[in-house]
Order: structure tokens, then sequence, then C-alpha cells
């Protein structure tokens, strides 16, 4: 879709979801976000999704990685053939539904690698540009046809989308580090960018 | 301290242990079921391996809190299971075993990949194994053994 | 409780003690060294267990229990002993049981004079040993059927645990026992020839394997003794720190805590926590809050250390071996010269059971349960502690899962610790657990070394001149043990494989710096050899290819001609990977080594490519030359699996380091063995047929694997490979 169109479209989506749930956020609320507006909110978005609460499990590789030092994770996990892993090391099998703080592993249901169409690495573990990260985001033969909306949507309740915002304790005790703004923050940085009509950075 | 029921290798049992105590210690412990083995504490090695709810999981680290009234199968019950007596038998029959701490972790891990995989490649056998560790290096006779195994359990049209 | 009725006469290697159970079995014990018989330390009244110093029972329902002196850890002794006890006396294979010998003089290892398992030296030193308390058994069960049937010993023959006498007649041993338990030792005795062996040189599967596999088998961490508690102690973040002051409120409020004390350790001091349970210990002690004194202890330092190392290599050390012209390098040119630099880490042994012991005190007696490769070392260390003598210590051995060294240490640390605690908690058992972290951290690591060598190398590409110094901490200086390995400065454990090399280098100066560093250290699978070899293999391997020489062929020529266990195998593994070696497919290059450790020569050829910046190593060829191979399978077996145990040096994270003294590592995820995707996918072993006497295969696996990928890397990569671990290539 025209990236014009695309934008007239969301913008009106936008007003009318506004209009609908009621959130006036004061003066501008009912103008659309300039597109360096948008561009702001996307680089907020995108420091959020290079985190490692998130950037962990958005791997171009057959594995995923774990701590804030984004260390290959242990055991020799492998994706397998849908994210889940292998029969004899599922995901599943150690991350169960909720994190167990005794013994630091964190958990959230269906726990699984994002799919390769989502990585947000290159296969050498680096993080991709914030230009190649939205250009992913919002292809949407990529990104399971997923609209602005849908990705907002995403981005507000999707379970391990939140899970990073409670991530349980690491083995040592210590809490897992937070992702650079609250979730709240982050689904309102997605809103703003969305109304924008998604532009991203070249 | 709690209460819980927890259904191993087909059996109700209970237990009064912390709620942060991990399955690993509950069994070893409190059920006096030693078959299944501290390695790392950190799921990294395997040693601890168990079936919960038909997959196979790593026992350290998941709190009895955690476990509900899911079914946990141990090596002490594996031999209740076809593939599981198969991979039992090749086991011994390929002489696999060195120090042998490590593998009752191996088979239920073995088990895991037959019950799904029944005619696993070489790929498929170093994927699925490729977290249990055995400092012996027993790993040449495991790969024989899970490809005998295999044959056994096709043959017996499990 | 026992009779012992001792033989009247003295055989020419020692005295035969026979002692008969209540029951009525057979039970034979041997000393070999008259000068040291002695009464056998009885322990304390078993109900059954531990007939006193025992070999042999034959019990009176078939079974035949025979007594290992040695722990089980893997290697298999426990099923190669017993073969060959079991072929000498024509036992019934099916009834055959082997139990691990608790702690006694008589269990002691023929050659080194305690009880021990390490040196590769299980089946070589006790050979002997198991195959005339086999033969001896079976004169005294002819002996007593000759009687019985009023023939003689000639016209009786043994099969099965059954003798045949004329007429048809015949009698279990079961039944004879009790009778040949009156008879005379027999002084000397035949033993079988090669053919005659029935059970010796075959394929025998363990005996262990199927406890091992349905989780039945107990270890010394499964251990559940009634009224038994769990102790996990507190160590200093650096060796030899103390405890100044803890804080342990949050701790005892953990359920099923029972006591926290301060305890001295072999170096420094910890703060014991003792609880019903492990789980409850291990959250007690992380809710310890300890003030740790660290003054007066160097804090050693992983680069500290190895820019100090690579000073001292730059000059020569104590000699280890000194031929010919000391001076000969100086008539090389330059451009015939190699010099290379190696570095290789500290390692961990973590083998899969992590370190345990439990002991019970009881004021004038106490029982020790643990997977000891140092029974004789350990029992004393105990009795030192409580206060008691050896000999009131009843040391059970336990199965172990593991050890590579690491369960014997000549301080014996550990057993110590358990023993301080259960002096407190006396009348209670106690079980000391390390966890995993205590073992990574604990230190008694493989050495760090720094070896320096300077080749001159000769118009036909041998060398004519070798200049080696060699840097590492010593293992034995300061332990009783010093004597056996320290000589003018040198402990031999540091240089062997390469100052004893069997390569004909003319001019070969090997020297050693011994220094001391505040880490605790111990030998690790192979010792000293799992250096030497690297560099003598990849050196070896570069003259080779700048000589334009194949790699077998390069190591036969150079090899002195008397180095049969080298020769023998190289000439093997060349026949053995023909089908292969030269004929790897695009991105695929062999690499070859050889080295002989503890008596036992081997040749590796190896099939690497590199995957996912990795050696991917996809066939092993092992040639292996360790005299008479007692049993094949085994043999095969050790080879197998410990090529993926040597594997361990070139893991990625495969090093223990320091900082300021503290241990970077902490468990599996810092510190990672080979996995299944790093080990070889194949290894065939080719044994070289032979009569002589028995060599280990313990140890012989490691030292020839890494040099191999590495040489095969090399080939695909042009790089030389001289600083362990690989961490990329």
């Amino acid at each position: 879709m025209p990236k014009i169109r695309a934008g007239l479209l969301v913008s009106a989506i936008v007003v009318a979801f506004a209009l609908a749930s009621g959130s006036f956020r004061g003066a501008g609320a009912e103008e659309t976000p300039s597109t360096a507006q948008g561009l702001a909110a996307w680089g907020q978005v995108y420091s959020v999704l290079t985190h490692p609460r998130c950037i962990n499990c958005h791997t171009a590789t057959d594995y995923p990685q774990q701590g804030d030092d984004r260390r290959r994770h242990v055991a020799n996990v492998v994706r397998g053939p849908e994210g889940k892993g292998v029969p004899g090391l599922n995901c599943a099998g150690c991350h169960q539904e909720t994190n167990a703080d005794s013994t630091g592993v964190p958990g959230g249901h269906n726990w699984h690698l994002a799919p390769l169409e989502m990585r947000w690495q290159d296969i050498n573990d680096r993080p991709l540009s914030s230009a190649a990260v939205c250009r992913q985001l919002t292809d949407r033969s990529r990104n399971h046809n997923l609209d602005g909306p849908g990705l907002l949507k995403h981005h507000e309740e999707e379970p391990l989308v939140k899970w990073a915002w409670s991530p349980g304790r690491r083995p040592d005790g210590t809490m897992r580090t937070l992702p650079p703004m609250s979730h709240d923050e982050f689904v309102a940085a997605t809103r703003r960018w969305v109304e924008a009509g998604t532009p991203c950075p070249k | 301290m709690a209460t819980y029921q927890i259904n191993v290798n087909g059996q109700q049992r209970e237990v009064n242990v912390h709620p942060s105590t991990p399955l690993l210690w509950v069994l070893r412990e409190d059920l006096k079921m030693t078959g299944t083995k501290y390695g790392c504490g950190i799921s990294a090695c395997g040693a601890c391996t168990v079936h919960l709810g038909g997959i196979a999981t790593r026992s350290c680290i998941v709190p009895i809190s955690h476990v509900g009234d899911r079914p946990i199968v141990t090596i002490e019950g594996i031999s209740q299971d076809v593939v599981g007596r198969a991979v039992q038998e090749a086991w011994v029959e390929e002489d696999v075993v060195q120090c042998g701490y490590c593998q009752s972790g191996q088979i239920m891990s073995a088990v895991a990949l037959l019950k799904h995989t029944p005619k696993p490649t070489e790929k498929n056998i170093e994927e699925s194994m490729g977290g249990n560790l055995c400092r012996c290096g027993t790993y040449p006779r495991i790969r024989a053994a899970i490809k005998s195994a295999a044959m056994q359990v096709t043959k017996g049209g499990a | 409780m026992a009779a012992r009725i001792r033989s009247a006469e003295l055989s020419r290697r020692g005295f035969l003690r026979v002692s008969f159970a209540a029951a009525g079995g057979l039970v034979v014990s041997l000393y070999l060294d008259p000068s040291k018989a002695q009464e056998a330390p009885l322990p304390p009244q078993q109900p059954k267990v531990y007939p006193p110093d025992a070999f042999v029972n034959i019990r009176p329902d078939g079974k035949i229990v025979i007594q290992v002196n040695r722990l089980e850890f893997g290697q298999g002794v426990q099923t190669a002993l017993p073969m060959l006890l079991a072929d000498e006396l024509d036992a019934d294979c099916a009834n055959v049981i082997a139990d691990l010998a608790p702690a006694a003089d008589v269990y002691k290892d023929p050659v080194f004079g305690i009880q021990i398992v390490g040196g590769s030296g299980s089946i070589a030193h006790s050979f002997q040993q198991y195959r005339e308390l086999g033969a001896k058994t079976r004169a005294m069960l002819v002996a007593a059927a000759a009687d019985r049937w009023k023939t003689t010993p000639d016209k009786c023959r043994t099969a099965a645990s059954v003798v045949h006498g004329p007429d048809g007649k015949s009698a279990t041993y079961a039944e004879l026992a009790s009778d040949a338990a009156r008879k005379p030792v027999p002084a000397t005795v035949r033993l079988k020839s090669p053919a005659e062996f029935r059970l010796v040189g075959t394929k025998v599967k363990r005996l262990d394997s199927g406890a091992k596999c349905n989780g039945s088998l107990k270890f010394g961490l499964d251990l559940d003794l009634p009224g038994m508690k769990v102790a996990v102690v507190a160590h200093p973040p650096v060796f030899g720190g103390r405890v100044k002051r803890f804080v342990d409120d949050e701790a005892r409020r953990i359920e099923g805590v029972r006591e926290v004390f301060e305890i001295p350790l072999a170096k420094g001091t910890g703060v014991a926590i003792v609880a019903d349970k492990f789980w409850p210990a291990r959250q007690a002690r992380n809710a310890l809050k300890i003030d740790w004194d660290v003054t007066g202890v160097e804090a050693a330092d992983s680069p500290e250390l190895w820019t100090k190392y690579r000073q001292l290599g730059q000059t020569a050390g104590n000699v280890a071996a000194s031929n010919g012209d000391a001076n000969a390098m100086d008539k090389v040119a330059a451009t015939n010269r190699i010099v290379a630099e190696y570095e290789f880490p500290f390692l961990a042994h973590t083998p899969m059971e992590p370190l345990n012991t439990t002991v019970r005190f009881d004021g004038d007696r106490a029982e020790v349960w643990a997977g000891s490769q140092f029974q004789t070392v350990d029992q004393m260390a105990v009795a030192e502690v409580l206060g008691l003598k050896p000999a009131q210590v009843t040391f059970h051995t336990e199965m172990a899962g593991g050890g590579f060294g690491r369960r014997a240490v000549t301080d014996s640390h550990i057993q110590r610790e358990a023993a301080v605690i259960a002096k407190r908690l006396r009348g209670t058992p106690v079980k000391l657990v390390w966890t995993r972290e205590d073992d990574v951290q604990g230190g008694y690591y493989r050495p760090m070394h720094f070896h320096r060598v300077e080749i001159g190398i000769g118009p036909n590409g041998l060398p004519v001149a070798w200049r080696h110094v060699v840097v590492g901490q010593s293992l034995l200086m300061g332990t009783p043990f010093e004597a056996f390995a320290v000589k003018n400065g040198v402990d031999s454990t540091a240089v062997e494989g390469a100052a004893d090399t069997h390569y004909n280098i003319p001019n070969l100066h090997v020297s050693v710096h011994h220094p001391k560093v505040n880490v605790p250290v111990l030998w690790w699978r192979s010792v000293g050899h799992t250096h030497t070899a690297f560099v003598m293999e990849t050196l070896i391997d570069e003259l080779a290819t700048r000589a334009r020489m194949d790699p077998i062929a390069y190591r036969r020529r150079l090899l002195k001609p008397e180095a049969g266990k080298l020769l023998r195998p190289l000439e093997l593994l060349e026949k053995a990977s023909a089908v292969w070696r030269n004929k790897l497919p695009r991105g695929h290059a062999s690499g070859v080594s050889c080295h002989e450790s503890f008596g036992t020569g081997v040749a590796c050829a190896v099939d690497v490519s590199i995957e996912n910046k990795r050696p991917k190593i996809h066939r092993a060829t092992i040639a292996v030359d360790c005299g008479l191979a007692v049993n094949p399978l085994s043999v095969e077996s050790q080879f197998q699996a410990g090529l993926s145990f040597g594997l361990s040096q070139l893991m990625a994270k495969g090093a223990i380091t320091l900082k300021n003294g503290i241990i970077e590592q902490r468990n599996f995820d810092g510190y990672v063995p080979p996995y299944i995707v790093d080990a070889p996918v194949a290894v065939d072993v080719h044994i070289v047929p032979s009569a002589e006497a028995p060599t280990g295969c313990g140890e012989p696996p490691v030292p020839v694997i890494s040099p191999a990928v590495v040489n095969a890397l090399s080939r695909l990569t042009g790089k030389r490979y001289r600083t362990l671990p690989l961490v990329s290539i």
C-alpha cells in the first residue's frame, strides 16, 4: 500500500480510535503527529525492541540469547522447525507458564522464538539498524500481515511482549533489567508512530 | 512449607515442602528417588531431565509450585513405556555408559526424541541430545544406541 | 565373625591370608610384599557386607563377589579386574558380582603402595595380582574336590564355577567353598597362557550398565542414611581468605536449617550450613552475609600471571633434559629456526557428579562414604581431623560419577571439610555437598602453563636442536608426594611428554620454572601430557609441513627405533585410515598426532571441517598399543569417550580465569565442556595385537586429540594455533 494512502487510512482509524476510546491527550491530540514526531517515536520503539528482554528472542540464528550480555543460551538449545525447540529440548520444557524466581528461569505462556521474519539481528548477533528493523516491522509480507493498529495491538496485548516488563529474577536473585521505558510509554510511542504513518528512517 | 499432590510414574504422591523447592530435590530427597541427578542446577547439563506433562523437562529449575497435576515420569518409571524400554535395552546392548551419572538424563532425552521422531537423522540426534552433557564423552556410543533403539521400536511396531 | 587361618607356607611373593566367614564362604586375600605384611586393620563389626581383607567371596547361592581395589568412576575397572580373576578362576561370569572395596591395607595398589586409582595403573599394576588371586582360589577349590573324590588335582578340570572329576563327578564352587577355605594356599600357581583365556582379550560388556540405565545405581551423592543431614560450605572468594564476621539470622529462619558455624578449611576458613535437606542448606547459604578477610593472601590475576610466565619463559629454568650440545642452536641460521610460544589456561575437571562425602563420627570410631580415588590418604586425613587412628575409620568406596583426577587430592580437602562438620554433629551422619559452583570455583585445577620452544631445522627437514622452556606450577612440591616426582627443582609431571620425548632429537634441552601461585592445582587426566603433547605434536606437524612430508611418514622417520609403542600404532593408523585420510571432500582436512603416556602409545587421525565457526570432527581413527588388551570393548570405549574429554581443551569457553584473586567462571554457563556437537561423530579404534604386559587406557586418549584437530585446522586455515582454548578459529 502506497505510503500516503496508508497514512490517511491510519490517521482516520486513529481518530476514530481516539474518539471511541475517549482518550484525549490534550492539545495536539487530534492532530496527526508529524513525520518528524513519528520518527522520534519510532526511535523510542526501536530502543525497546533492541533491549535484551526483547531482542534475545528475535535472533537471526538457530539459537536464542540470554542475559544482558546477550550470550548464546545455555545447553545448545535450538530454534526447531516452529521456533519452539526440538524434541527433548522444547522451550516450554523449561520455561513454564510463569517466571520461576526461586530457580531464576523466566516463564510465560507459549514461550518460543520469534519467527525468522522478525529477526532484529544479523547472523553475527549484531542488532540491525533502526532503518532495517523499521522496514521489517512495516513490511506486511513479512510481519504476518499486521497493519499499524495490528502492530499497536501486538505491543499492547501480546503476553510475551508484556513479559519484558515483569521478567522475573535471575538465578542470583537479582531482578532482570527492564526495557528503557515503561510498557505504557512503549505503547504510547507505538501509537504516535502508527498515527504518523509508521515512518521509517532512511 | 506447603503440601502438594503430584503424580509420579503413575502414582499419586504427597509431599510437604517449601514452594520454591525444585522438582529435582523433591524427587531425590522427599520421595527418595535418586535416579534423577543433580549436575549443575542451572539447566545447562540435562542430568535432571524428567518428563513433565509428556515434555522433557529439566527438573532442577522447575519449582514444585509450578508442577500442578501434570504427570511426571522419571528414569525409574520410563521402562513402563515401550520406547523407554527399547532405549534402556539399547543402552546396555551398546555398552554406552562409563561413569553413568549423566545417563538417566541422556535416556530421558533420547526417549523424548524417539517418541516424537521415530527415525531420527544424525542432525535430529545432535540437536535433541545437544544439551545433555557427558564428561566421560560417551557421545559416539549414545548416537549408536539411539539408532539401534529406533530400529527396535520400528520393528516392534510401536 | 571371621576366623583366620594363616597359611603355613610363605609364598615367594608374599603371604596369603585366608579366612572364611561363618556362613561358609571362601574368602581369600593376598599380600605381595612379606616385609609389609601385617594384620589388616579390622573394621568394626559389620552385620555382613565387608568381611575383612577379602577379594573373593564364593557365596552359598553360587554368586561370586569380587572386591575391586580401585574406585570405579567410568573407566571400567569394576568389570576388567573381576574379568581377570574370573578367567583364572574359571568362574561362571553370569554369577560374578563386583564390589568396590573399602579402605584397607590389603587393597593397596601393589606398585604405588597406597590404595589409589590414577596414573592409568589399575590394569597394569593389578594384572598379575588379580590373576593370581583367581588361580590360587581355583587351585584350592580343585584340591578340595580332589580330596572329596579321593583323586588328584591333575585329574580334575574346571569350567563355569564347577569342578569336574573322573567318572563324571562334579561339584559346584559353592558346594566346595567351605572345604576349600581349609586348604593351604599354594605358594605358586600356574597362570593361563593367552591361548587359554576365555574372557581376557574378549569384548565383555560392563557389569554395571543395567543399574546405571534404570536409576537404581547409587552414587555417593545419592546416599541416604537414617537421621542424615546435608551440609554446604561458604568458601572464601579468594583462596586462603578467612571469615571476618558473618550474619546468619536470615539463613537460620529458613525452615530445615539446623546449624551455621565457622570451620577451618585446607587454606583459610569458611562457614558451614547444616540442614535437613540440600535445598534449604543452599538457600541458607545464599542468605548468609559474610565479611571476608582477604588480606595477606595473593590475589592471583590471569593477565598478570601471563605477563610473569612469558617473562620467565624467555630464559632457561631448572634442567629437565639436556642431551648433546647446548649451543647447537647457535649454528643454525635464523631462517631455519622456528620459535613458538604456547599458552594453556587453568582447567577444571568438573566430573558430572558434584563432589560430596558423608561422614558420621561416633567418638571412638567414624564411618565415611566417598567416591574417592585416594582411599588410604583420605582415610588418614579423616582420622587426623577426628583424633582417631585410621583403623578406627571405616571408609566405604562409593561409585563415582567421573573423577579425572579430581577425586585424588593430596590434602584430602573435601574429606577434611566433611570430617570437621561431622565432628561437631557427633552421632549424626552428615553429607557434605559441593555445588557445581563450588566445584568450578573451588580450585585444584590443571595449572596454567607457558611454553617457549626454539627449534633448529637441519637440511633434511628434521630438527637438529630443540630448546624448550616450560613454565607452570608444580603439582607435588610441598606435598607428601614430592619425593616421587620432584628432583633438582624439576617436577617431572610438568615436563613428561617433552623431556622424555621418543623423538630422536639431537641437542634437546628442556627446562622448567615452577612459580608459586595462590591457586590450588592438581593432576587433570593425563597430567603433564595435556600440554606437552599439544606442543610437541603441533610443532612436529609444522616441521612435517615444512619438509613437505606426510605427517605420519615424518613421525615414523623421526621416532627413535626403539619407540615401538608409537611406531606400531603409527603403522596401524596408516593402514586403518588409508580408506579416508587422503580422500577427503572439499572443506575437510585431516590432522595427525601420536603420543605415548603411562606406557601406552597412541596414534590419531581426524577428519575435520569448520561448521558454525567451530571445528567439526567427522571421524577419528585411533591406533593404540597398550600391550595385551584385557577387555578390548573397554579399550574401545575409553578411546571413543576419552577423545571427547580431551576436547575440553579446545572449547571456546574452556578456561578458568582469575581477576584480582576471584574465579571468573561459575558453572557450565561460563565454563563449557564438550557436548555432543563438539565430539567426534564416529571413532574407530584399532588395537595393536600384543601379548605384552598390559598398560593403561584411562589417560592415553586425552593428549592426542587436541593437537590432531588443531593440525587439521591449520591445513584448513593456514594459521597456527598456540593459545588454548580455541576462542576463535
